[in-house]
């Protein structure tokens, strides 16, 4: 057999061809646009519509960027720049950045103070947002924020933030040491604890007044995007407390408790933002007690929480409906009780995959704030609508003025959205 | 949560309302009953001192009495002399048209951009993110003011069409854009109008019937009836025909410019176009990606095990896939119709006339009856979302999958 083969032509090659280059056509950037671009006429047709599309956009939309004019004391002073190149005027947004961003009533001087609570909310926030990088203990921070900003923003003295703080460390405290008992005596000891420890510091901070203080700005002087910030930031974390009791309280057996929670929820679902803003408006006062008089901004932040916490109810009772039943069952069979097993086993899971959800409503809720500017606040959008399209100098600057508040927000949302996402895919354990 | 001890019987002590888990709900209930009744009777007795200090009270004779103001976009009959309910009849139909409008629209964007973000084509891919971000992430406020402007500054006045050589010139001279609205032609109904309408309505049933008896072939025979270019043809051949037969009874009066402004055809103002088209632009985005999600969530073996099936692509999409889809599409888009409805009271910001306008707005103001008309267009909004949801319930558990 050896000896046949010896003599005959070899079949099989003996040596390896130096691999070819892949053909032109199918290779590299070419490849990609036949498949991603040119792929069919029909393909290539839309590809074609796009581009054209795309150019209409960026020709009125370019020269409007790179002809824009920064430097100019009004509209007319623009136009004479341009010289109807297409260009736009934002020398606007250079003149009045102040009051877009602060509000035209917020001290000058005191400009440095929003921005340094700006800066620091996301120093606060970091420890919440990415837990797995920042140690635990940094929560601390978060703890301490909000009474920071409150002082920075507001003003006044020291002591005011700092005995609230006080106020809810002593509840903490109390709180944590009577749990393990039960919770309903160390919520009630906590509540109690923090009561009177705001009574006493009532005494402290009434007896000196100036301690430290930074000058008071009063609320209706907040404006432009700060205020946006303010009632999207605060809003946002008051609503999500009552939001995870009223999903409760939907979800509990309790047919009195859940109709109550269910009333509520579908009611402020049911209408929207714009009557609770009148509401908060021309209709709460009347059901104060007469004589109580409080600032337009805090029934709006009372009536935006509200709205806020229904919608987070809807969210987080769908992380509840999404927990396997055996968890309840699980928890029950430990012998835990109904605040042990919310707290322990049950709202840490639900919670943690409601977050994105969460977010959305935030989102949401960020947007919503300039709808204030229809009950005559001046948010940013009140701002542009109001004291800034209404002077003689800037009457007609509206593409400016508008893209400048939209692009705000837009990273703001935007980056909000993106964080969701990415946490969305982090938190996807399931097997794909 | 139940013992499993026997309980003694006839032992009933008061700690046990605490204690025993039987009797404990019935506490908290019974605390949470009372301090909501509390609570009203707070708020109750403060509006009533409140009202007593100013010299009011709760009633709704307003509404019967003349409201003084007129309104731009009528769909009824109204004057100033009207009483303040006809006002808020107005309102309500103008929120209705302007609902309407968006909500197809926004369906039309929605769903064109969603299924174009799932393109193999890059470019449109890339294109259509791009809108999806920009519109979500920008408050649906913002947008409507920035159209408006469009609407109202960067449209010629009705003056620049007039003269031997006008400025500006009506689109295809049927169409004005002006900054004081766009106007359209409007149809006229002849005699002998109501027979072409009445063929149109009998060959849209007739397109229904044709798809039935498509099916019931199908089913019994396996015989497969072409159904699409007959449904065309029934769309729009008898309609015409009878169009034509009876001497065109339907006739199109074309806007002209006669003075100062335009006169003759449809006015649709600055401020419907500009809510309008923001809502649905905006909605458009949030439609788009329920779309995408709804087609992405039919899983990838569904269109290999119907192509196992030897079912032809377009045949995979209708038969296939988009059932599936649509279970997953109607909940949300539904919603989205309802936040349409809502945000449409925003009209309030362009001048727009819907019900928050005419009774939140001049009428609350007009009256001072602040209490009885924000609760009366809360009551208007609710009876809406309640019934759309509870429609929506019904359907949902009807197209719910059935599982053992």
């Amino acid at each position: 057999m050896s000896d046949m083969h010896s003599h005959s032509v070899g079949f099989v090659r003996d040596s390896v061809i130096p691999p070819a280059p892949p053909p032109a056509l199918e290779s590299g950037i070419v490849k990609w646009m036949r498949t991603n671009l040119f792929a069919g006429w029909s393909n290539t047709l839309l590809t074609l519509v796009a581009l054209y599309a795309l150019y209409l956009v960026l020709s009125v939309l370019v020269p409007w960027i790179t002809n824009g004019v920064w430097n100019a004391s009004n509209i007319r002073e623009c136009r004479e720049i341009m010289q109807g190149s297409g260009g736009g005027c934002f020398a606007v947004i250079a003149d009045r950045w102040q009051q877009l961003i602060f509000g035209f009533q917020y001290p000058e001087e005191s400009y440095w103070r929003p921005s340094l609570a700006f800066i620091l909310l996301f120093i606060a926030v970091a420890p919440l947002l990415f837990s797995k990088i920042f140690p635990r203990n940094l929560l601390i921070l978060t703890a301490v924020y909000p009474f920071l900003a409150f002082y920075l923003i507001w003003g006044g003295s020291i002591l005011i933030p700092i005995m609230a703080m006080v106020g809810f460390g002593a509840g903490y405290l109390v709180y944590s040491k009577l749990v393990t008992n039960s919770f309903a005596a160390g919520f009630f000891g906590g509540v109690a604890a923090a009561v009177v420890v705001w009574y006493l510091g009532g005494f402290i901070t009434g007896a000196m007044p100036g301690f430290l203080a930074l000058e008071p700005v009063a609320s209706r002087d907040m404006g432009g995007f700060m205020l946006n910030m303010i009632l999207g930031v605060i809003c946002v974390s008051l609503s999500l407390p009552f939001g995870i009791l009223l999903a409760l309280g939907r979800q509990s057996d309790l047919p009195v408790v859940k109709g109550i929670c269910v009333v509520f929820i579908e009611f402020v679902r049911g209408v929207p933002l714009i009557t609770l803003l009148f509401v908060a408006n021309v209709v709460l006062a009347y059901f104060l007690p007469p004589g109580t008089s409080f600032d337009l901004i805090l029934r709006v932040i009372i009536m935006i929480t509200l709205f806020a916490s229904a919608y987070i109810a809807e969210v987080i009772r769908g992380g509840l409906a999404a927990l396997p039943k055996g968890q309840y069952e699980a928890a029950n069979s430990l012998g835990l009780d109904y605040t042990q097993s919310m707290r322990l086993i049950i709202l840490p899971q639900a919670l943690k995959i409601s977050i994105p959800g969460i977010v959305n409503v935030a989102v949401g809720l960020f947007k919503d704030t300039t709808l204030v500017s229809v009950i005559s606040m001046f948010d940013i959008v009140g701002l542009i609508r109001g004291p800034i399209l209404a002077s003689t100098d800037w009457n007609g600057v509206y593409w400016e003025l508008f893209g400048f508040a939209a692009l705000l927000f837009f990273i703001v949302c935007y980056g909000i959205s993106q964080y969701s996402q990415w946490l969305e895919r982090q938190l996807a354990t399931d097997h794909r | 949560m139940s013992t499993l001890t026997d309980p003694q019987q006839g032992s009933f002590r008061l700690s046990m309302l605490l204690s025993d888990t039987r009797y404990r709900s019935y506490t908290f209930q019974f605390i949470a009953l009372v301090a909501l009744i509390v609570a009203m009777a707070f708020l109750g007795l403060n509006l009533v001192r409140n009202l007593a200090a100013q010299g009011l009270d709760i009633s709704y004779d307003f509404l019967s009495s003349a409201s003084g103001y007129d309104i731009n976009q009528r769909p009824i009959e109204y004057d100033s002399q009207s009483t303040h309910l006809r006002a808020a009849v107005v309102g309500i139909l103008n929120t209705l048209i302007v609902a309407v409008l968006a909500c197809v629209t926004a369906t039309i964007i929605g769903v064109f951009a969603g299924v174009m973000r799932l393109s193999n084509n890059w470019l449109v891919r890339k294109i259509m993110a791009v809108y999806v971000e920009a519109f979500r992430n920008v408050p649906v406020l913002i947008w409507i003011l920035i159209i408006f402007s469009i609407m109202t500054v960067s449209l010629p006045a009705p003056s620049a069409f007039r003269g031997e050589t006008p400025t500006s010139t009506m689109f295809l001279d049927t169409v004005a854009f002006t900054n004081r609205g766009v106007y359209i032609p409007a149809p006229v109904m002849g005699p002998g109008a109501w027979i072409v309408i009445l063929t149109f309505v009998a060959s849209i049933l007739g397109i229904f019937a044709l798809r039935k008896y498509a099916m019931k072939t199908l089913f019994d025979t396996g015989r497969i009836v072409p159904t699409f270019w007959p449904s065309v043809a029934l769309f729009f051949l008898p309609t015409l025909l009878v169009h034509f037969i009876l001497g065109r009874p339907i006739g199109l009066e074309y806007p002209e410019l006669r003075g100062f402004n335009f006169q003759d055809g449809i006015q649709i103002r600055g401020s419907l176009i500009a809510l309008w088209f923001a809502l649905a632009i905006y909605t458009g985005a949030f439609i788009a990606e329920n779309v995408r999600a709804g087609i992405q969530a039919i899983s990838k073996g569904q269109t290999e095990a119907a192509g196992a099936l030897g079912l032809r692509p377009n045949r995979i999409m209708s038969l296939v896939i988009l059932p599936q889809a649509l279970r997953v599409i109607i909940p949300p888009l539904v919603s989205q119709y309802l936040n349409i409805t809502k945000n449409s009271s925003l009209a309030i910001a362009v001048g727009y006339m819907d019900v928050t306008g005419t009774l939140g707005g001049i009428t609350l103001n007009q009256t001072g009856r602040a209490i009885e008309s924000v609760l009366l267009l809360m009551l208007f909004y609710l009876v809406i979302s309640l019934s759309i949801s509870t429609i929506m319930n019904i359907y949902n558990n009807s197209v719910k999958l059935k599982e053992r």
